[in-house]
């Protein structure tokens, strides 16, 4: 146990972290403003690097490559959206209708299993190689540090407009936000779409930073995305009360949970073990909130029948 | 102002469950109205409601607001013409947004949510006079989460965001069953303020006999889904809780005669 292979780790630990944190802003949305557990992601996060590395292959532009991906993860949305308002299916099934039907269309995309791109032959936006030994610009952290900036202000801009607050207001209470004229079915769709683009625009990166696209990139990705906005709720959630401060602690959940992560497999744990640890840890964070309301709490009083 | 015309619903249908809940119910409504609504549990007076709101659509019958055929009408279009205050102080308010925020929602009930400002700078005085008109302390307090607020204080709230715009038709569904009882005075006073201020037609639903006579200038009493008593102007004035009882017993009797009738 060299501790120096852990310290040079760390870095690309950190920058995988960060490609994902995008993701977990994206589940953030579904699973904390909208309420829905969207099980959509798993499909998406392969969808967008299939998107992003056969486009790129084919000789497109990255920056175009990147905006088809995000593209497809809006449509992704759009359809578990649709299953879920329009067809009446609940939001969990229609979740996993798309992702078990995206598989297909992953591998439709990609023609076979697995698609490599050599980063010396395509003019990459991001890689594992860009961490080390590269100018500060080209640095993988940096880029993917600035984007996710970028990402957060334009979301909370966003949901400070009408639409976003109709959109929050959906989440937190259909039933007034109705009686208020919101019409809670299409800003759902809408919430879906929006996730699953951040979700398909971080496998984009997330293909390009490791060099292939994967039928099964994304399996178990809800369960990352749901551990980053657990750890950064965790950690940061009493001293991040600002929306834009919150977004920003699921990215550095994120981080966080990849860095953990490389500790552990430094520690060499068995790695077939990483995905039960995994859904463990998000398993008893997630079990935290109930068993203290169930078990430490207060009795409250609620307003009697006295007018009865 | 509100025309129901030959309501019906059934809930759960062809099931053991079933439940005729309005039975060819009608009911006009002019401008200006206050009506108060009474009744046993399972009279149909919630249900009344909302199918007025369009919370689902009646299985038979016709709806008119201010002439509008708003029968087939969904529940967030046909939020233009309505304010709403339910029974459930959590109901009508967003708990994790601020009370300026809900308030600015509601300013907004019936217009386009686009991408621009959910809230605009001047908004920010506008609310504030509007909750000083409470009296409950709100207007220092327009960036706290309303899910911090006593339920009193979210009825008020919903009330004022009900009346922001000033709706066609007030219902009000038991607004002040689940407050103490000085609170429901409160809330009931300042339920009685607005309506009178900006002339809303309004229906109120109460368990209150006394509440009932009090406010509004008409009264009914609804029964197995349809309306049994309809009382207004001078003979409401004069009406006691002793008279509502008798009339109570009254139809119920009836209606226990005509099932006799219909047995023998």
């Amino acid at each position: 146990m060299d501790i120096m292979n852990l310290v040079n780790a760390l870095p690309g630990a950190a920058a995988q972290g960060l490609v994902w944190g995008i993701m977990a802003i994206g589940v953030y949305l579904t699973y904390r403003i909208l309420d829905i557990a969207d099980l959509t992601v798993d499909g998406t996060m392969c969808t967008g690097g299939a998107v992003c590395i056969m486009l790129m292959l084919s000789g497109c532009n990255v920056w175009i490559a990147l905006l088809a991906a995000t593209g497809a993860g809006i449509l992704a949305g759009l359809v578990t959206g649709l299953l879920h308002t329009f067809m009446g299916i609940p939001a969990i099934l229609a979740g996993i209708l798309t992702q078990l039907s995206l598989y297909s269309v992953n591998l439709k995309i990609l023609g076979k299993a697995n698609q490599a791109i050599n980063v010396d032959k395509y003019d990459l936006l991001v890689s594992l190689r860009y961490i080390k030994n590269v100018p500060f610009w080209q640095n993988t952290i940096l880029i993917v540090a600035v984007l996710t900036i970028v990402l957060i202000a334009i979301l909370y801009w966003f949901f400070g407009t009408e639409l976003g607050c109709s959109l929050r207001a959906t989440g937190c209470n259909p039933n007034m936000s109705r009686a208020q004229g919101i019409n809670t079915a299409r800003n759902k769709v809408i919430g879906l779409m929006l996730s699953n683009g951040l979700v398909a625009l971080s496998s984009a990166l997330l293909a390009q930073y490791q060099g292939f696209a994967d039928v099964n990139m994304g399996r178990g990705a809800i369960v990352i995305g749901l551990a980053a906005v657990i750890i950064g709720e965790a950690i940061f959630g009493r001293i991040f009360r600002n929306f834009a401060l919150r977004l920003l602690s699921v990215a550095l959940g994120s981080i966080l949970y990849y860095l953990v992560l490389q500790t552990v497999i430094w520690m060499g744990i068995d790695t077939d073990l990483l995905k039960l640890l995994s859904a463990a840890v998000v398993a008893i964070f997630l079990a935290i909130p109930y068993w203290k309301g169930k078990y430490f709490s207060k009795p409250v009083k609620r307003g009697g029948n006295t007018n009865a | 102002m509100l025309e129901l015309k030959n309501l019906y619903k059934t809930f759960n249908p062809g099931t053991i469950n079933a439940k005729t809940a309005l039975n060819g119910l009608s009911l006009s409504l002019k401008e200006g109205d206050f009506v108060t609504v009474i009744g046993g549990n399972g009279a149909g007076k919630s249900t009344m409601l909302n199918a007025v709101a369009g919370t689902w659509f009646v299985d038979e019958g016709q709806i008119l607001i201010d002439g509008t055929d708003v029968t087939k009408l969904p529940e967030y279009k046909r939020a233009v013409y309505l304010g709403r205050v339910f029974q459930d102080p959590m109901t009508g308010t967003a708990a994790t947004m601020e009370i300026q925020e809900n308030l600015a929602l509601a300013k907004r009930r019936g217009k386009t949510r686009l991408l621009r400002k959910g809230i605009t700078r001047a908004e920010h005085a506008e609310y504030r006079e509007l909750l000083k008109v409470l009296d409950l302390g709100l207007e220092d307090r327009l960036t706290a989460k309303v899910g911090l607020l006593s339920g009193g204080q979210r009825q008020a709230l919903t009330l004022l965001m009900a009346t922001l715009k000033k709706p066609k038709l007030l219902l009000l569904d038991e607004h002040t069953a689940a407050l103490d009882p000085k609170t429901a005075a409160k809330v009931l006073e300042l339920t009685d303020m607005i309506v009178n201020r900006d002339h809303l037609t309004t229906m109120m639903i109460t368990h209150n006999m006394k509440d009932a006579i009090r406010h509004g200038n008409r009264l009914i009493m609804m029964m197995d889904g349809k309306i049994i008593l309809d009382i207004s102007g001078e003979e409401k004035k004069k009406l006691t809780v002793r008279d509502l009882l008798d009339q109570f017993e009254h139809a119920s009797g009836e209606q226990f005669a005509n099932d006799a009738a219909l047995l023998g």
